[in-house]
């Protein structure tokens, strides 16, 4: 039998060395190639957007506000939301380590449509440099939830710009669910049945099942929105014949589920590390991997519990409300199976380990304050408060990207073909952990005591939190520049990888580190369930 | 600056209990969760040589367990706090009903005395308020924290918001919903007032005319009358051109409409009356009347509403 595995040398080919013209790069179809386009882009986002936040808590320190004008501020937050939102946390894990890994864990060559994926990458940088465009030229103040008649009418600012970017990113969105959903029907290694497969997969299956049914909805949405502004038609706007509530309907009905859409492949990644660093089979996989399904069906249904005060009907809010604990059960059983997957384990600490163990504290803090909201009778309290903007960024934030950080450290050694420095990245995970905490905490206390969202000045009883927060955000901001700097360090100096650092079961493992263009020199197969972990006296450790 | 909130509500207690209670639960999971995971992290760490004994394969029963406790916990929740929502939106019927109208980037108050002020609503202690509220532009959003209840301001339409203050003082408006540049600035006070003080207030601010005799004169210059009858009694062909409703008594009233629907005559089906006659004309008229919409001010309908509110079958004038 040949082997699978190539060993590691110096001089051996990889997809980074076939190829190093920037044509090679520009017009790769390699899912690989296309994966890093994918990082280097998001990573951009990811800054302009944090460049942003901290404008907007720079300015909270004090009660009138430290940037002068109202309208800067207010296009500070619309920018940080929609590039955040569009441009960083609903593409982050999919278009990066998901296009990287989904053939590879699948034991596949590539995608189902190369060139597709190629496409939905220029896509997405169109999008997004019409957006960034609208956004430094002038900018838009209504926020990223764009509610009408604001703007369709009122708003001045770029509006049209702004939408028609994030239109065109959608089409990206789309093409990739549709390229994930087809792949993993057609292109799994022989063996590799569906229950075989990883979770993080089921979770990218999931997730692109409501990229590809739910985008459209919001590029109708944005599309009428543009020519209720251009052409005066009455669809939003009452004053010429239209309901407000009718845009607010549409927009969450592609917003809520796009919250799943951000959170699911985060869960995929958790799934893998905890096991892996566990030397455990996950606890409860048919459980953890029908969670994910339901959740994806769920989220289409619980799109009311953004409008409990909005003017929606009494029963309608019910109905809602219900939903909305119903969709948080599946999230509460996968916290319990990967504490159940913990238990009897034989447990390390290695910086993967510790951004994930991050990921289920915060996000179970976020999970709990979702309870809160879910309440009618406390919603309407807190909600339109920093209480919401707290509990979104625990769950998008706290959660979303230390998953994010957790999948990028554990396929590290994978995806360049060097180890990040271990001690640095213990070290980041601890102060993104701490700083999340002292950013986001304190806006729960500001929220029940009624401090209002997009508030560019505020009264004075609510300058303390605000400080702290704000101080605490300059904490994440050194935790997030942080790996920016060690992982950029690692790609030149870092160690060379072994094929299988962690020692880790699935597929993408069994081939070289960085990977061949071919991906497998041998196809491979599948003979055991995933997760097949053994006890630790067989792992050899990679130093 | 402080870190709690007065309950300066009726309502505002029931919200903190279910609040507290959401607060209590939180940290009963949060010591469980984070418990559960030091203990492992520390008994099971892999220099460990404590004894794993056999892996136990079946793991329904253990799933069973917590998704059936997750669903049963969260179903508490869920009935608690749609009780509390449904009687957080019930005003009483004897609230006393003010009129709000948002506008970028202001809160104008009008109260059925005709007294009108900006940005401030002044409130007797101890007595149920309704808020009829729209705006003129965007979405704007009523909240007062320290009564614990907010709820959105849209434009064409009619929201009603009820609280009962039971502590005199001043506590803070805010616009909640985001409305444009200035909506960080469309901030206003509650002044509640114990009785003797809120009637000095009133006296104090009276316009001259109550907020339905200034109906009456719109209600005359607009032309309602030529149809409806100098004081609302309706018409008929004999006594003028058109035969149209009477609308003395209407008010609270239930009314047939042409679809077959009974409807109450509130606050926001006069209105729509008004502005689209056709969509809830009363059953056995023919439609006739004209859409006033785009042609009447909110500010004037909300007089228009208050004079027909004010005339009863009894008292027409």
């Amino acid at each position: 039998m040949t082997m699978a595995v190539l060993e590691v040398g110096e001089e051996r080919s990889s997809y980074l060395t076939d190829g190093v013209t920037l044509r090679s790069w520009l017009l790769t179809t390699d899912h690989k190639r296309i994966g890093l386009l994918y990082l280097g882009s998001i990573t951009l986002f990811f800054f302009v957007g944090g460049a942003a936040a901290a404008l907007v808590r720079y300015n909270l320190i004090v009660p009138e506000g430290m940037i002068a004008s109202a309208e800067t501020y207010n296009r500070l937050f619309t920018l940080h939301g929609v590039v955040m939102v569009w441009f960083f946390l609903i593409p982050a894990v999919p278009v990066t380590i998901g296009n990287f890994m989904v053939p590879l864990m699948l034991g596949a060559r590539d995608l189902a449509f190369p060139k597709l994926n190629l496409f939905s990458w220029y896509l997405f940088i169109v999008g997004g440099a019409v957006t960034l465009y609208a956004l430094f030229v002038g900018g838009v103040d209504t926020g990223w939830t764009f509610y009408t008649p604001l703007s369709s009418d009122y708003a001045k600012g770029h509006v049209v710009a702004t939408v028609v970017g994030i239109f065109i990113a959608g089409f990206s969105s789309i093409a990739t669910g549709l390229n994930f959903i087809v792949t993993i029907h057609r292109l799994r290694a022989p063996g590799m049945t569906w229950y075989r497969m990883p979770v993080f997969l089921w979770s990218l299956y999931a997730t692109s099942v409501i990229l590809v049914l739910a985008t459209p909805v919001l590029a109708m949405t944005l599309l009428l929105l543009a020519f209720e502004r251009i052409f005066h038609i009455g669809v939003f706007d009452p004053a010429v014949g239209g309901d407000p509530l009718l845009f607010q309907h549409l927009f969450w009905f592609y917003s809520h589920p796009a919250v799943y859409v951000m959170i699911l492949p985060g869960f995929g990644v958790i799934s893998e590390i905890i096991p892996a660093f566990s030397r455990k089979r996950l606890f409860g996989y048919a459980f953890v991997v029908w969670c994910s399904i339901s959740i994806a069906v769920v989220s289409f249904l619980v799109w009311g519990h953004h409008m409990f005060v909005a003017g929606t009907s009494l029963y309608s809010a019910l109905v809602f409300s219900i939903l909305s604990y119903m969709v948080s059960v599946p999230s509460a059983i996968k916290v319990f199976n990967w504490i159940g997957t913990m238990h009897k384990g034989f447990i390390r600490f290695d910086a993967p380990m510790l951004y994930a163990l991050g990921f289920i504290g915060l996000f179970t803090m976020g999970g709990l304050t979702g309870l809160f909201v879910a309440a009618l009778g406390a919603d309407v309290h807190l909600t339109q408060t920093y209480f919401v903007v707290a509990h979104f960024h625990y769950v998008m934030v706290g959660g979303m990207v230390s998953a994010f950080f957790a999948g990028l450290h554990y396929w590290w050694p994978k995806i360049t073909g060097r180890m990040y420095p271990e001690m640095w990245g213990r070290g980041g995970a601890l102060i993104i952990f701490i700083g999340f905490n002292l950013t986001f905490f304190p806006q729960f206390i500001l929220g029940y005591l009624g401090m209002p969202r997009r508030y560019h000045a505020y009264p004075p009883e609510f300058q303390v939190l605000n400080v702290l927060s704000s101080a605490g955000a300059t904490i994440l901001a050194v935790g997030y520049l942080l790996p920016l700097a060690y992982l950029t360090w690692s790609l030149f100096r870092g160690d060379r990888a072994p094929a299988n650092p962690w020692g880790a079961t699935g597929l993408e493992w069994r081939t070289a580190s960085p990977p061949p263009t071919e991906n497998f020199v041998v196809t491979p197969e599948v003979t055991e369930p995933p997760y097949s972990y053994s006890p630790p006296e067989a792992i050899e450790r990679h130093v | 600056m402080r870190f709690w909130l007065p309950e300066a509500s009726s309502s505002a207690p029931e919200v903190d209990h279910l609040i507290i209670a959401l607060v209590l639960i939180s940290c009963a999971v949060l010591a469980l969760v984070f418990g559960l995971i030091l203990l492992y992290l520390f008994k099971y760490r892999a220099g460990s040589g404590i004894d794993r004994g056999a892996l136990a394969e079946k793991t329904w029963r253990l799933e069973t367990a917590w998704t059936v406790a997750t669903l049963i916990a969260f179903f508490g929740l869920f009935i608690w706090g749609a009780d509390l929502y449904v009687r957080l939106f019930q005003p009483p019927a004897d609230a006393m009903k003010i009129y709000v109208i948002a506008k970028q980037w202001m809160w104008k108050v009008e109260h059925p005395g005709g007294q009108r002020e900006i940005d401030a609503v002044h409130v007797p202690a101890g007595r149920p308020i309704q808020l009829i509220m729209t705006s003129e532009d965007v979405i704007h959003d009523f909240s007062v924290p320290a009564f614990r209840i907010k709820y959105d301001v849209l434009p064409g339409r009619y929201e009603t918001l009820w609280f009962s203050a039971d502590r005199p003082g001043t506590y803070h408006l805010f616009c909640t919903q985001l409305c444009g540049v200035g909506h960080a600035a469309m901030v206003g006070e509650i002044v509640v007032m114990a009785a003797p003080s809120y009637q000095k207030w009133l006296e104090q601010n009276d316009a001259g005319e109550t907020l339905a005799a200034a109906g009456k004169t719109l209600f005359m210059r607009y032309g309602c009358s030529g149809c409806h009858g100098g004081n609302g009694v309706g018409g008929n062909e004999s006594a003028s051109t058109v035969r149209a409703p009477a609308l003395a008594g209407l008010y609270g009233s239930p009314v047939s409409v042409a679809d077959g629907r009974v409807v109450t005559a509130d606050d926001r089906y006069i209105r729509d009356c008004i502005l689209l006659p056709d969509t809830q004309r009363v059953a056995s008229y023919s439609p006739v009347m004209p859409s006033f919409a785009g042609q009447i001010g909110e500010a004037d309908l909300i007089a228009i509403i208050a004079y027909i509110k004010s005339l009863t079958p009894e008292n027409p004038s």
